[in-house]
């Protein structure tokens, strides 16, 4: 989206020296120790209710992150992180349910860590599925891109839907929550401050790994594919492999995002592979402020709120204010909430 | 597999084609003019069906149900045109993704709110049927396939000698140029983006009588509109057309032998080989 970005060529360039030399700067950890901090605590304070928004916002906020590195960082516009998002889901709950029949096998699975073997399986899924979208859809560029991601997720919306054998067809899957597992050190059901802990623990983690990825070399040919794909291949770089990586990266992370999500609900279901989701990745995106990789995090914040406040006067018809809210942001605000941000966070 | 059951499938996927031709050369008009990706003209085609059943039930009266639809839709397309698309003119085209994918969202919510999850339906206007092979096909349907061509006919003509259609083609060739010949371009994308909608808005109405109006049914019909504009190629009239048929006759082929949930995965492979081996589109001359 080079409209969208302030003076292309220099803050690359600027960016590069940065990172390369000394790293975030002191305020900028003591900003994210507040950040997560505060995020922690959360659920001691909090009301019950306000406690389960926190931990959906950060797993919304991971999904966000996800589709910003595609977005915000490469420049391409997914709509099919829901097929990604939904196979996370699908993956852990297949994991959770399979129970092999006798043998070494059934003996050895009993033993295995469900969480992290759930885990796991989720981000094979989502992996397996992102490596065929992006070796697909990163021929195209622009709008072509967007049409092929969506229609990609619709084609797994199809065969999930349909699969009723595997899937569960419009049910969908359900499974007890696996406990929260150290091999050898202990197993304990997860408290519902555990799983909230837990979800911080890992959405932290992906968010600093983006970070560095978008801060590498790697990220700054991603950036430079952004601002200008066609001198970028003029200097020697084979985009279209840098491509396919970018979108399997997101792809992954927005699996573990579905991960996350199947295991605080304790089921996966259809509707969560419907290209709405993948939209709303997309208006958290535009909201919070693209590139930013913390703004998408704040704009799912700002989207489940509104959706909170909307729904108690509109009830299910809250999408009415929040889309005119989102077309005005669209017009007026393109950089986001946290938009005027952008350097100090990509430093 | 019997001949007779693929004839009438053929029959089926034409009248479909047409219906889908309808709807796809608004989009395809309104891309090729203005660079918008219309995400929500899937939403304006339910929109035009639903005002079209309101206008059914004061009158009683199918074809001004139509007439209706298109002039209040045409109304509806270009006051959405000049508030929400104008000010995004000469901005990435990704941004018009975001502002009519918002719209769509409005749009949907605004239909469920107003006329509610229940279905509605709309009476047909012809109710004979005439013997095809095993099956007794509904005149309707044929109604419905020689109307829409009747209007792509109509737009065609309009493009080729109407004068604001010549205005149209010029602006589509070279914007600045058309400016610079006084022709008043903010205006020319207000009336083809309601020429898009009013079309929308028929195809709806006449699709109407054929299932339940629902405010979901407009997502189906992006998605579609969508394969079949990449297809065809991107703003290519005449290849959205044949595009609309090629894909309605696969998918109507395809759901002898699978559900017709699972038959529109072949129009998905269509689109997705056809962008893998002839970006520009199938039914289109190869770019030299």
């Amino acid at each position: 989206m080079s409209t969208l970005a302030p003076s292309p060529a220099g803050r690359v360039g600027a960016a590069v020296s940065r990172t390369a030399a000394d790293g975030p700067s002191l305020s900028y950890w003591i900003g994210f120790a507040l950040v997560v901090g505060a995020l922690a605590a959360s659920p001691v304070v909090l009301p019950e209710f306000w406690q389960r928004f926190a931990t959906e916002i950060l797993i919304w906020g991971l999904l966000a992150m996800s589709s910003d590195l595609l977005i915000g960082y490469t420049g391409m516009v997914s709509f099919g992180h829901s097929a990604f998002f939904g196979l996370g889901m699908y993956g852990a709950a297949t994991a959770l349910l399979w129970a092999p029949r006798g043998g070494a096998l059934a003996s050895m699975w009993n033993v295995t860590p469900k969480l992290w073997a759930a885990m796991a399986a989720g981000l094979v899924a989502a992996a397996i599925v992102a490596v065929f979208v992006a070796y697909f859809s990163t021929r195209l560029r622009d709008i072509y891109f967007s049409i092929t991601t969506l229609v990609f997720s619709q084609i797994f919306y199809v065969i999930i839907f349909t699969w009723t054998d595997v899937t569960g067809g419009e049910n969908g899957l359900t499974f007890r929550q696996p406990p929260f597992e150290i091999p050898g050190l202990l197993s304990v059901r997860f408290s519902r401050n555990g799983l909230h802990w837990f979800v911080l623990a890992v959405v932290a983690g992906s968010y600093l790994l983006l970070r560095r990825i978008t801060q590498s070399p790697f990220g700054m040919v991603l950036q430079s594919i952004r601002e200008n794909e066609g001198r970028t291949r003029a200097i020697g770089y084979h985009v279209e492999r840098y491509k396919i990586v970018s979108v399997m990266l997101s792809g992954i992370f927005a699996g573990l995002a579905g991960v996350l999500y199947a295991l605080q609900n304790k089921f996966a279901a259809p509707d969560f592979v419907l290209f709405l989701i993948s939209g709303e990745a997309v208006i958290f995106n535009v909201m919070g402020g693209m590139g930013t990789l913390v703004g998408p995090v704040a704009g799912a914040a700002f989207f489940l709120l509104m959706k909170e406040v909307f729904s108690r006067v509109f009830y299910e018809y809250y999408l009415i204010p929040v889309g005119v809210i989102f077309m005005l942001m669209v017009v007026f605000m393109p950089q986001g909430l946290l938009g005027f941000w952008r350097r100090q966070l990509n430093h | 597999m019997p001949f007779d059951q693929i004839l009438v499938q053929i029959v089926n996927g034409l009248v479909n084609g047409m219906i889908l031709a309808l709807v796809a050369s608004g989009l395809t008009l309104i891309f090729g003019i203005m660079d918008i990706v219309n995400f929500a003209h899937g939403d304006l085609f339910m929109l035009g069906a639903y005002m079209g059943t309101t206008v059914y039930l004061t009158t009683g009266n199918f074809w001004l149900a139509l007439a209706g639809s298109v002039l209040g839709m045409a109304a509806l397309g270009a006051l959405l045109q000049v508030t929400a698309l104008r000010p995004l003119v000469g901005r990435d085209p990704l941004t018009t993704i975001l502002a009519t994918f918002g719209l769509s969202l409005v749009i949907q919510n605004y239909a469920l709110w107003q006329y509610g999850p229940v279905p509605r339906k709309l009476t047909e206007p012809v109710t004979g049927h005439f013997a095809l092979f095993y099956v007794e096909y509904p005149w309707y349907r044929i109604l419905i396939a020689v109307l829409s061509a009747a209007m792509i006919g109509a737009l065609y003509l309009f493009m080729k000698y109407g004068k604001h259609g010549i205005w149209i083609r010029a602006t589509t060739q070279d914007r600045v140029m058309a400016e610079a010949m006084g022709i008043p371009v903010p205006w020319v994308h207000t009336v083809v983006f309601a020429i898009g909608a009013a079309m929308a808005a028929a195809s709806g109405v006449l699709f109407g009588p054929l299932v339940g109006i629902n405010h979901a049914m407009g997502f189906d019909f992006t998605l579609k509109a969508f394969v079949v504009v990449v297809v065809g190629g991107m703003g290519n009239l005449a290849g959205s057309i044949l595009a609309s048929i090629f894909i309605s006759l696969l998918e109507s082929l395809a759901s002898i032998w699978v559900s017709p949930a699972q038959a529109i995965i072949v129009s998905f492979v269509a689109l997705i080989l056809t962008l893998l081996f002839r970006p520009t589109g199938l039914f289109v001359p190869t770019p030299k």
